[in-house]
């Protein structure tokens, strides 16, 4: 854990200055904070002492010493007030920024390992807990046993032995609490994970509502949810009630002190006569039992700030720690000699721990300049056999050589540049239409994003718009149809001139006749790309030089348009169900 | 689905809401909310007392000092009436944390069901136009700072309300002039808590919002990231996202710090105050015949008291500074809890969707001759029963699943029609196929059908009677809906299935997975039946919950089915297989079906071909094709269908 707390603390950077500096000008705080009520002590014995015959020049010490140290605590409060606030939300940007720097560098691998709603909530819930743990720890860590150790100091200083009454009632005071939240703790712990369930029940009922309404469960969602309510509220009224023995025990404490260094004082100054302890001094002493007590309050409330924080730092650090599987080798070779594919006896499945290979025994030989085409039924495998090209995953067993070499020998940017992919779940991003094809090449002109959406056939709609290429497109894209989409994906993709460029299902949405014209623009606009389609649709794949059929992970056969519609049952069956003989059965 | 873009309501709470807050608490918590308030009076007062006692006590020992064989009686007096004023504080401030803490408890949990419960009694149309992220923050982040204003903020504010007071009037009753300066420094505090206070609880709301952007991009990023990969686009993207996470460090920055500093400006405000006090109070002291120290009643005070006063004014000027500093410090709890609570509010006074239905729908069995009559146990047949109110007769009608929409017109805001006369007729056991462009009406078809929205113009019939009449719960009880978005439930695949039907037997539920071919994979699933889904069912393919939730329709078991886009992500050879269990199923039967592949719809009784909201073709597959129509084109791959 401390690891992983350093791990975190690392993030500080160039708020370091600011991080310990705070400490620094809480010392400063601190000692001002007991020195004061010190000082207004001997202000006032003054003025009593004086009585009626009270001089001003004899308070004017006094009250120059208590303004000038009023203005320094206040200075050293609001400085420290601001480094303590810079620090900790500048680690708290830090953090987020190296999260998202670290998201960006992960593979799919990595990815697949977290679920999204968990990684964005550990960027931000998680991050601000930490920030707030930060800000506390820099400014009362410090503060809170400094307060404790001065007050003790001063009691000593001011009550000689009359202040072991605190440190007889410290230890005390310090196991209540460390019982109470002995206790707390994992009741709390169960109230966050019944906090999730409920939440997840809410999330279920405003994504599902239509279902929910549908079937008339109504009633059954509110008993569930009244069930998930009343468990949280048991467990939290569980966790109050231990919590709330704490404000008693300090009174307690606070009193009971107050009592004993009364009794007890009094008999002293009496037995004494004034010598062992004066009245000022036990004044004084009342003072600074307070000021113990409190402090350890804040004390033992920083161990429950800290200890409900280091699930989150644990979430954080799991992000940070994570190393990402697929990374540039030495010396990368930055070109590809040309578009030619060739897979030798490749096996892969996606968890080490997984049974069954997701793809095994593949053997592909793909010439530069080819059109082939991917067909078999959903979970066969084609998406991921795709994916290994561009080295989006990598295999374990077997060689994928692209260009003429190994992938893995390739410069990764290098080697994605080359090779395009329009995905089959398609996004584009918030932005004009213009800057989304531009991902594809930075630098375009506007001639070529032209050139490029004529050949996805995007140009004609694209130009229907007010707008034009400066159509601005919302979040997730919401604005153009699932078919425009595609075909815009497929102009930012040819944007990049790959060496090898790869449809996955990228063609679905969009009519039969558009598809073809999608084909031939590419067949004959960039007839060295090597072309690999993936499709459903058999009138996407049929004039392919080749077709691989895949089925459960397996090459079932390859092969033209002809020789699979005489040969192959799983092709034939396809084509079956897809004309007008099949579907009317 | 499209993620709607997150949009606060509003950030600052509506007037009156801490009224209705704290009206809620009384109302339902009267006796609590008195022992709270009577308890917090006596923490206060012992609070007070203490320092008097304290006061008196040193004064005390002053006296005896130095008397050979005091009398130790009045010290003794002085110590148990502090005890017992100690012992009474300490009981009265256990009692009202608990109270309070556990009333808060209980108030929330109220509350929470309550808005959830009136939650799903809202109209569809409160979720299509409210962004989800936005009604999951009020049940998270909205209700969490309503606990920390109930629990904290509100006995603060009445404890610090009180103590003020009180420590005014003990003051004004000693000293007019010396109250008057302490009514000068705390118009500073009062300042401080205004500007720098106010400034801080700014920041924090304005912080709040700029986390739901970074949280926006990031699940931006996070759903694009395969994207951002293939085109390497991870520099730039990081680029972006710094800017917007830029954004969110200077608004928390500036909250911080305001939220920082307000404590040692205010105790310092309280520390400066003091020695004013200490000074004019001197001056009283040392000139008593030039200077006169009145009261608020114009009393003159006694030249042998003056010392007493200005010392017990010292003491009582401190208590005011940190009660004014509390008071302070929950300022941004709040004016967040406040907006929170509005938000609350807000969802709790949307209309609910309004049901006048009178037409229930009823079990009923057949006799050997034909007739039929009500009855309690489930069987496979229904009747609308039809209360009349003008003769107090009852008729049935049985349930046959005939649908007629006579010349619809209907549209989502009164500006824009969505759909304009369509008329459409399903007899009992036909297939009906919807098929169109997006946007072009089939889904908002079966929104009307399930009474999601109201029709504008024309009629909706169910076995002749108007849809209006229907119970909503029993017209959508007769109707299995399987939508396009698969939405399953945290629970095993056997819950998920039987939510269609929650006394389905396994049994039935297996035969269910059967007619939608779920049943094979199911079996190859890690526990089978068992296995627990999460997270919507992300560890299964779209085309996995998809035969699921069709599953849980057929379950259902309903004389009526609406298949919208219900197998398209389900490839054509499992699609077929999924047809011929549900046309089974659904033998004698009213089927809608809306789908883009044209493969899913041949085979239908009636296919109506949609266009911006009008029928432009109906007929049979063969009709339409020999029409040569639109549905021509589509199916000859002429036209392009989105």
């Amino acid at each position: 854990m401390i690891k992983k707390i350093k791990l975190i603390l690392k993030s500080v950077r160039e708020y370091k200055k600011q991080a310990i500096l705070t400490p620094i000008f809480m010392v400063g705080e601190v000692a001002l904070e007991c020195a004061i009520p010190y000082v207004m002590s001997l202000f006032l014995d003054k003025i009593e002492e004086m009585g009626m015959s009270i001089q001003f020049n004899v308070l004017l010490p006094y009250i120059i010493g208590l303004v000038a140290m009023a203005m320094a605590s206040l200075l050293f409060g609001v400085l420290g007030g601001r480094t303590a606030a810079v620090a900790s939300t500048g680690l708290a940007r830090n953090l987020r920024s190296d999260l998202y720097k670290k998201l960006q560098s992960f593979s799919f691998e990595n990815i697949d390992k977290f679920s999204n709603s968990s990684l964005v909530t550990r960027m931000t819930t998680d991050v601000t807990n930490a920030q707030q743990s930060f800000q506390m720890c820099i400014r009362i860590v410090v503060r809170a046993p400094l307060m404790l150790i001065f007050s003790i100091i001063m009691a000593f200083i001011n009550g000689g032995n009359m202040a072991w009454i605190f440190i007889g009632i410290v230890p005390v005071v310090a196991l209540g609490l460390i019982f109470i939240m002995k206790l707390a703790m994992p009741v709390f712990q169960r109230v966050f994970k019944r906090y999730d369930a409920l939440n997840e029940s809410v999330q279920e009922n405003v994504s599902a509502i239509r279902v929910v309404k549908s079937f008339v469960r109504e009633d059954y969602e509110q008993k569930k949810f009244n069930t998930a309510s009343d468990n949280i509220t048991k467990e939290f009224i569980k966790a109050e009630k231990i919590l709330s023995f704490t404000n008693p025990i300090m009174n307690f404490s606070i009193h009971l002190s107050n009592v004993l260094v009364c009794a007890i004082g009094a008999k002293v100054i009496y037995d004494s006569n004034k010598t062992a302890l004066t009245i000022p001094q036990l004044s004084s002493l009342l003072t600074y039992g307070v000021q113990i007590l409190m402090s350890l309050m804040m004390i033992s409330m920083i161990i429950v700030m800290l200890a409900m924080s280091l699930e989150s730092i644990r979430r954080i650090a799991e992000v940070l720690e994570e190393e990402p599987t697929i990374e540039n080798p030495e010396n990368p070779i930055h070109e590809l000699d040309d578009g030619s594919i060739v897979f030798k006896n490749v096996n892969f499945k996606y968890k080490e721990k997984a049974e069954k290979y997701t793809l095994s025994n593949i053997n592909l030989d793909i010439k530069s300049g080819q059109f082939i085409g991917i067909i078999g039924s959903t979970g066969s495998g084609k998406s991921t056999l795709v994916n290994l090209i561009s080295r989006l995953y990598d295999t374990k067993e077997g060689e994928i050589i692209v260009g003429g070499h190994d992938v893995k020998e390739y410069d990764l940017d290098s080697l994605r540049n080359n090779v395009a992919v329009v995905l089959q779940k398609n996004v584009l991003f918030s932005g004009t239409i213009e800057d989304n094809l531009r991902w594809g090449d930075e630098n375009a002109s506007l001639d070529e994003i032209i050139k490029a959406s004529k050949i996805a056939q995007a140009d004609e709609f694209v130009s229907t718009f007010k707008d034009g290429y400066k159509t601005y497109i919302e979040q997730g894209g919401t604005n153009v149809s699932g078919g425009q989409k595609q075909r815009l994906c497929i102009a930012r993709a040819i944007l990049k001139k790959p060496k090898i460029l790869i449809l996955d299902d990228s063609t679905s949405a969009v009519d039969t006749k558009t598809d073809k014209l999608i084909r031939m623009g590419l067949r004959n606009e960039i007839p060295n790309t090597t072309k690999i389609v993936i499709a459903q649709r058999i009138s996407s794949i049929e004039d392919a030089d080749q077709i691989i059929v895949l089925d459960d992970g397996h090459i079932d056969q390859i092969g033209t348009h002809e020789e699979l519609l005489k040969t192959n049952a799983i092709y034939q069956e396809v084509y079956n169900t897809q004309t007008k003989n099949g579907g009317d059965k | 689905m499209a993620r709607m873009k997150r949009g606060f309501g509003h950030e600052k709470a509506k007037k009156g809401t801490m009224g209705r807050l704290v009206k809620i608490l009384f109302k339902k918590y009267p006796w609590q909310m008195i022992l709270v308030m009577f308890c917090n009076v006596l923490a206060a007062a012992s609070n007070f007392l203490s320092s008097v006692f304290i006061k008196n006590i040193t004064n005390e020992i002053d006296n005896i000092v130095g008397v050979p064989n005091a009398d130790w009686n009045p010290f003794i007096r002085i110590i148990i009436f502090m005890i017992i004023a100690y012992v009474i504080g300490i009981f009265a401030s256990f009692l009202w944390n608990y109270t309070m803490a556990v009333t808060t408890q209980k108030y929330l949990n109220e509350l929470r069901k309550e808005l959830f419960d009136h939650m799903e009694t809202l109209p569809i149309k409160y979720f299509d136009t409210h962004a989800h992220g936005d009604i999951m923050s009020i049940y998270t982040n909205d209700i969490d700072t309503i606990r920390e204003l109930v629990s904290q903020s509100l006995p603060n504010l009445f404890q610090t309300t009180f103590t003020v007071i009180a420590l005014l009037c003990i003051m004004l009753y000693y000293s007019l002039w010396l109250t008057l300066i302490v009514l000068f420094g705390s118009i500073f505090m009062i300042l401080n808590t205004k500007f720098v206070g106010g400034k801080s609880a700014r920041y924090f709301v304005k912080q709040q919002k700029a986390l739901g952007k970074v949280e926006g991009s990031i699940e931006e990023s996070i759903n694009g990231l395969k994207v951002i990969k293939v085109f390497c686009h991870e520099d730039k993207s990081i680029e972006e996202f710094d800017n917007i996470n830029n954004d969110l460090a200077r608004v928390a920055t500036i909250g911080n710090i305001n939220g920082n500093i307000l404590g040692p400006i205010m105790g310092n405000i309280g520390n400066i105050l003091y020695v004013l006090i200490a000074v004019v109070g001197g001056l009283f002291i040392m000139y008593p015949d030039n200077i006169h120290n009145i009261n608020a009643f114009g009393q003159v005070t006694a030249k042998s008291d003056l010392i007493g006063i200005v010392l017990s004014f010292l003491m009582m000027s401190k208590m005011f500074a940190n009660n004014i500093n509390n008071f302070a410090q929950q300022v941004t709890f709040i004016v967040m809890g406040l907006a929170g609570a509005s938000r609350v509010f807000d969802l709790m006074d949307e209309k609910s969707e309004t049901d006048d239905g009178y037409v229930t729908l009823v079990h009923i069995k057949y006799h050997e001759d034909g007739t039929f009559e009500e009855t309690n146990e489930r069987t496979r047949y229904y009747a609308w029963k039809h209360p009349h109110s003008a003769d107090g007769t009852v008729t049935y009608t049985e349930l046959k699943g005939d649908i007629v929409l006579d010349h619809v017109d209907f549209g989502y805001t009164q500006e824009k029609l969505v759909l304009e006369d369509v008329s459409i007729y399903a007899r009992p056991g036909q297939k009906i196929a919807l098929v169109g462009a997006t946007g072009a009406g089939k889904t908002t078809i079966t929104n009307l059908i399930n009474r999601f929205y109201d029709i504008a113009d024309g009629k909706i019939r169910y076995d002749g009677i108007n849809i209006n009449k229907i119970k909503k719960d029993d017209l959508r009880r007769s109707l299995g809906i399987v939508l396009q978005d698969t939405n399953l439930f945290t629970g095993t695949v056997m819950d998920n299935i039987r939510y269609g039907r929650l006394d389905a037997t396994d049994e039935e539920v297996y035969e269910a997975a059967k007619i939608a071919n779920a049943y094979d994979f199911i079996m190859r699933l890690p526990q089978g039946f068992n296995t627990m889904l999460s997270g919507d069912g992300t560890n299964l393919s779209q085309g996995q919950r998809q035969l699921l939730s069709i599953a849980r329709a057929a379950v259902a078991d309903t004389p009526v089915m609406i298949l919208d886009e219900a197998t398209s992500s389900i490839d054509t050879r499992t699609e077929k297989l999924v047809q011929q269990g549900t046309d089974k199923l659904m033998e004698g039967r009213t089927v809608f079906v809306i789908a883009h592949r044209l493969s899913t719809v041949m085979n239908s009784d009636a296919i109506m071909v949609l266009e911006h909201g009008k029928i432009i073709e109906r007929g049979s597959h063969d009709d339409l094709i020999k029409q040569k129509g639109k549905y021509y084109q589509l199916y000859t791959g002429a036209f392009e269908l989105e």
